[in-house]
């Protein structure tokens, strides 16, 4: 059957966005009644109520829809709880459009909530993949890449900027400028960890931690919810905020948590995700008014700014080098403060999404970008493996 | 050093019993003729399950290098700061690897020609790591 992006295009909106963080990193509820905090937050926002939603998407260990929709109440008739790690959440609007657009279900809401700093940090995840090990049948990643102690996942990402780094020239200090730009928008931001600006020579000294990747390049460790609600069009009309319609989306993936099977670690799945959004929204890299891309490591945001079009592949160090992605620059980046100086529970991709649909709604208080038409959020989940990207507009863009 | 295996496959027994006599063994499929890492059984470009054992070379080039400057595993913290990498191997397959023998550990650069190693991994086997040829 042929695919008509006109069937999709601008059907759905989302029409309410909530997101949880804290100066201190520490939010201290539980991740369950964050969960309900977000949900109930996020309709509220809206102008709706837990009992019109009929469409639950979200990530966890075991059966994450189904033990919030038993907490809550609710009978959803669409669920998914698909994991890409941090681009979950774009993946599960882009399902969430597809379900809503065909009929499936009408109030869908995507929840997220992490407590990493309750539960302390160290090696918790490398505890649970030892749970998961089966001496005759390990995990590829326990045999063929753990044995040689990298430092995950900032070690991966190393690995990347390092070629990038040989192939293409970018430097550390080009690097350093992205977290500089992250951090100008994260003082306007009151939840954000940090809110101090910072300097280039600030980035370069701290110290390093899997070269050439910085403590200052890497993102923080906090704690974090949210959520978003989703109907249609034509429901959104009569709700509170101003709709932000899902014109595109595209999700590709290639390895998984092993850098070592990136078929080219310098060129992400984006270019695939990327391409799809935009062609679906019928829009190029020029539309974009704000970019709201993942930024675990400063060279996640280098290699999405090529691979989404913003700059040719190899140029995202001079590209970023005049301060262009922050405030009052001409491709304002992760307005919140990011990944990078906001918040960042394990998984990012909620928060960029909150940031995209706040300004696209025009909900963005003193960080607000002037003419926000069209925003791109932009998940990338595993090390570098699973990108997911949104194109969200407002009605002046359908 | 020695170092610690944390799980082998059955799939890939034969990389591990070779390298009880330190020789880098790799699958390699008869139809299309690729070898790859990590093992399968079947062949990941033209999915044959018509696979062979072959000793490889033990040469290859660094695609990719980091220095970890904290531990990434608890047992190599004495280590630290240790190169890790990833190796493009002359027979094609890609691995993460150490860099080892370096007085300092930055002196590996991506492009760099190196050569396989080996370090005891308990068992008798031998965990591949590469040394600058």
């Amino acid at each position: 059957m042929a695919y008509n992006p006109g069937d999709i295009r601008g059907k759905v909106a989302i029409v309410g966005a909530i997101d949880a963080a804290s100066a201190t990193g520490v939010l201290g509820v539980s991740e369950r009644d964050l969960e309900v905090q977000m949900v109930k937050g996020a309709l509220d926002n809206a102008g709706l109520k837990v009992s019109d939603v009929d469409g639950l998407f979200g990530t966890g260990m075991m059966m994450p829809t189904m033990e919030l929709a038993e907490h809550l109440g609710i009978t959803p008739r669409y669920t998914d709880s698909t994991m890409t790690g941090g681009s979950s959440f774009e993946v599960h609007v882009q399902h969430a459009a597809l379900a809503i657009a065909a009929g499936m279900c009408e109030v869908a809401v995507v929840f997220f909530a992490s407590t990493p700093r309750a539960r302390g940090k160290g090696l918790g995840d490398m505890s649970a993949m030892m749970g998961m090990l089966d001496p005759q049948n390990p995990m590829p990643m326990i045999e063929w890449e753990i044995p040689y102690g990298n430092i995950m996942p900032a070690g991966a990402y190393a690995l990347a900027a390092s070629r990038h780094m040989a192939l293409y020239g970018t430097t550390s200090e080009q690097l350093a400028q992205i977290a500089v730009s992250t951090r100008q928008w994260a003082t306007k931001n009151p939840n954000a960890r940090y809110q101090e600006p910072l300097t280039i020579e600030e980035v370069l000294s701290s110290p390093m931690v899997a070269t050439p990747l910085h403590r200052l390049d890497c993102c923080l460790v906090t704690d974090g919810a949210g959520a978003v609600v989703l109907t249609t069009a034509e429901r959104a009309k009569h709700l509170k905020q101003k709709p932000v319609y899902v014109l595109g989306a595209g999700t590709a993936h290639d390895h998984s948590m092993m850098i070592s099977q990136m078929p080219d670690i310098c060129t992400t799945p984006g270019v695939i995700s990327g391409q799809q959004a935009y062609k679906m929204a019928g829009i190029t890299p020029k539309d974009v008014n704000v970019l709201e891309t993942y930024d675990s490591f400063t060279i996640t945001v280098a290699l999405a700014l090529e691979d989404l079009g913003f700059c040719k592949k190899g140029e995202a160090g001079a590209f970023v080098a005049d301060g262009r992605l922050g405030p009052g620059g001409a491709l304002p980046t992760n307005t919140n403060g990011g990944g990078l100086s906001y918040t960042h529970p394990g998984m990012y991709g909620m928060f960029l999404l909150v940031e995209a649909v706040r300004q696209v709604s025009r909900q963005a208080g003193p960080r607000q970008v002037d003419n926000v038409n069209i925003a791109v959020a932009h998940g990338c989940g595993g090390v570098l493996s699973c990108t997911s990207t949104l194109v969200l507009g407002s009605e002046d863009a359908l | 050093m020695s170092r610690m295996l944390m799980g082998t496959s059955r799939v890939a027994e034969p990389f591990w019993e070779a390298t009880k006599e330190k020789v880098l063994r790799l699958p390699f499929c008869k139809d299309c003729g690729k070898a790859h890492h990590y093992p399968r059984n079947f062949c990941p470009y033209c999915h044959g399950s018509n696979l062979e054992w072959r000793e490889a070379s033990g040469l290859g080039t660094i695609y990719a290098v980091t220095v970890c400057h904290k531990a990434g595993l608890p047992t190599m913290s004495a280590q630290v700061p240790y190169a890790v990498a990833l190796v493009d191997l002359a027979e094609g397959p890609r691995m993460m690897t150490n860099i080892t023998g370096l007085q300092d550990a930055h002196t590996a650069k991506v492009g760099d020609k190196v050569k396989v190693a080996w370090e005891e991994a308990g068992g008798g086997k031998h965990l591949p790591v590469f040394q600058l040829a």
